[in-house]
């Protein structure tokens, strides 16, 4: 019972560095797992849109006539079901945020087209 | 009788972290009556049932609410593995256990913080954030969120622990279990916190066990009615109840105190008989016609999960029942008689959810 039961814990602190980082001047180390944002790489999509029909928001869509992944940035909630999914592991979860901006912007890519195996001739 | 005036209260409201309102029937400066009216932030989320198949709803339920969404997880998970009659790997059971008791860690610190902050004891709920911020790390570290754990997969889990992943939430541990001893001493024993909560907001075992009333907020009053007690997992830990018989204000803030240190206890003892094996077991198909449902104690208290199936990819209903919309007719009845300086403690230490509670 009394008073000042927590003055201890307060006085300690006058002698200890702050809890908190000087943020953005130190800027924030993320680990490796930490689900910031979505990342495509287009060198093996095969737009099979897999993605597109897995994610709960629809925020990700591959378009086979254009050639296209688009991904609505407000709209994916970082789950990673697309990442989990993808049979060529184009998606990946990465650690940092994306910038904050004033307007909704819809990321477009571009999927290469790829040469087509030479068929085998019949000997 | 006085004349009686009706001050409205909330939703916006500088005491009160969530958006409810409630009308306050004021005879003098005491409470008559308060009328509780909610619906501010109603999303709809269990209607998506409809539209989003089963595997996608698990990725919709963890985000019903923030604080609980490892519970919520949990207990979607739990209530279509009972429908699909999936097995999961004993090595999957435990590691949720281990993570739902992180989660019910970093909530009892977030409220002790807003009860502080409640009573102006700001030095004291900065504390209690900082070393809740400790599990939030591992959170990061281990799943990807700091918030959102995503944890619960149909089947098992989404990742296996490491050995660094392990003794680092051993360290975790250990540093939180000596923070809570500083913090067990300022609640329990500082006499601004006692003047604050003692004898506020009583409410007797009998009429808590009528009105229905759950989580820590019922075990303040005596009241039995852990989930946790009918879970095989944590029968296996020898999980005992911590129960409170004076159910005031100050019973409910003990026995969150103490939950934290229990729920450390718990993760030691999972974590050290840690079963090998799978973690998680592949799961093909729909879920069959029929219907299932799970009692889960999440940190704010017992939330129960109905699902129903129809044979196709989606399901028929997936239904929450969640803490604190049982305990809001406990929480008015706490009200009545009580002084209009109490109001936000009361409101407080029921642990209030509107994000749960509207979905």
């Amino acid at each position: 019972m009394g008073v000042l039961k927590a003055s201890g814990k307060l006085w300690s602190n006058l002698f200890h560095k702050p809890a908190t980082e000087a943020y953005p001047a130190a800027p924030r180390e993320y680990p490796s797992a930490s689900r910031g944002h979505l990342e495509f790489d287009p060198s093996d999509c095969i737009l099979c849109n897999i993605c597109g029909k897995k994610c709960p928001t629809g925020a990700i869509r591959a378009d086979k006539a254009s050639r296209t992944v688009t991904i609505d940035r407000m709209d994916c909630i970082q789950c990673s079901y697309c990442a989990d999914s993808c049979p060529k592991s184009c998606l990946s979860m990465a650690p940092g945020y994306t910038a904050p901006d004033s307007t909704k912007t819809v990321d477009t890519f571009t999927v290469p087209e790829r040469e087509k195996p030479a068929e085998k001739k019949a000997e | 009788m006085g004349k009686r005036t009706i001050v409205p209260f909330g939703p916006q409201h500088p005491a009160l972290p969530e958006p409810v309102h409630l009308d306050l029937e004021l005879d003098g400066e005491t409470v008559v009556r308060a009328v509780p009216s909610i619906g501010y932030v109603h999303r709809g989320l269990e209607k998506l049932v409809e539209t989003r198949d089963y595997q996608q709803m698990t990725y919709i339920m963890e985000r019903v609410c923030g604080i609980c969404s490892m519970g919520h997880g949990y207990g979607y998970v739990n209530a279509v593995e009972g429908l699909m009659g999936v097995e999961v790997p004993d090595r999957a059971k435990v590691l949720r256990v281990v993570f739902h008791e992180l989660s019910r860690v970093h909530s009892h610190l977030l409220w002790l913080g807003l009860l502080a902050d409640g009573m102006g004891f700001d030095s004291l709920f900065m504390q209690c954030w900082r070393i809740r911020e400790k599990v939030l790390d591992v959170f990061e570290t281990v799943t990807g969120g700091r918030v959102i754990v995503s944890y619960c997969r149909i089947g098992g889990v989404a990742c296996d622990l490491t050995p660094e992943h392990i003794s680092m939430i051993l360290k975790v541990c250990d540093e939180v279990e000596k923070e809570m001893d500083w913090v067990r001493r300022v609640f329990f024993l500082d006499s601004s916190v006692r003047n604050r909560l003692i004898g506020v907001g009583q409410i007797s075992k009998d009429e808590m066990v009528e009105l229905c009333g759950v989580g820590p907020t019922a075990r303040g009053s005596g009241v039995d009615n852990d989930a946790r007690s009918a879970d095989e997992a944590y029968q296996a830990l020898g999980f005992e109840p911590i129960l409170y018989d004076e159910g005031d204000c100050y019973a409910r803030c003990k026995v969150r105190v103490d939950e934290v240190s229990q729920s450390i206890e718990l993760i030691r003892k999972a974590l050290g008989d840690l079963p090998e094996g799978e973690w998680r077991v592949p799961v093909k198909g729909n879920p069959p016609a029929g219907q299932f449902a799970f009692r889960v104690e999440q940190p704010r208290g017992e939330a129960y999960y109905y699902v129903k199936g129809n044979g196709t990819k989606f399901l028929d209903r997936a239904r929450v029942r969640t803490p604190t919309n049982i305990n809001i007719p406990t929480m008015t009845r706490m009200l009545q008689g009580c002084g209009m300086q109490d109001v936000s403690m009361i409101i407080i230490t029921i642990d209030p959810c509107i994000s749960c509670t509207e979905r």
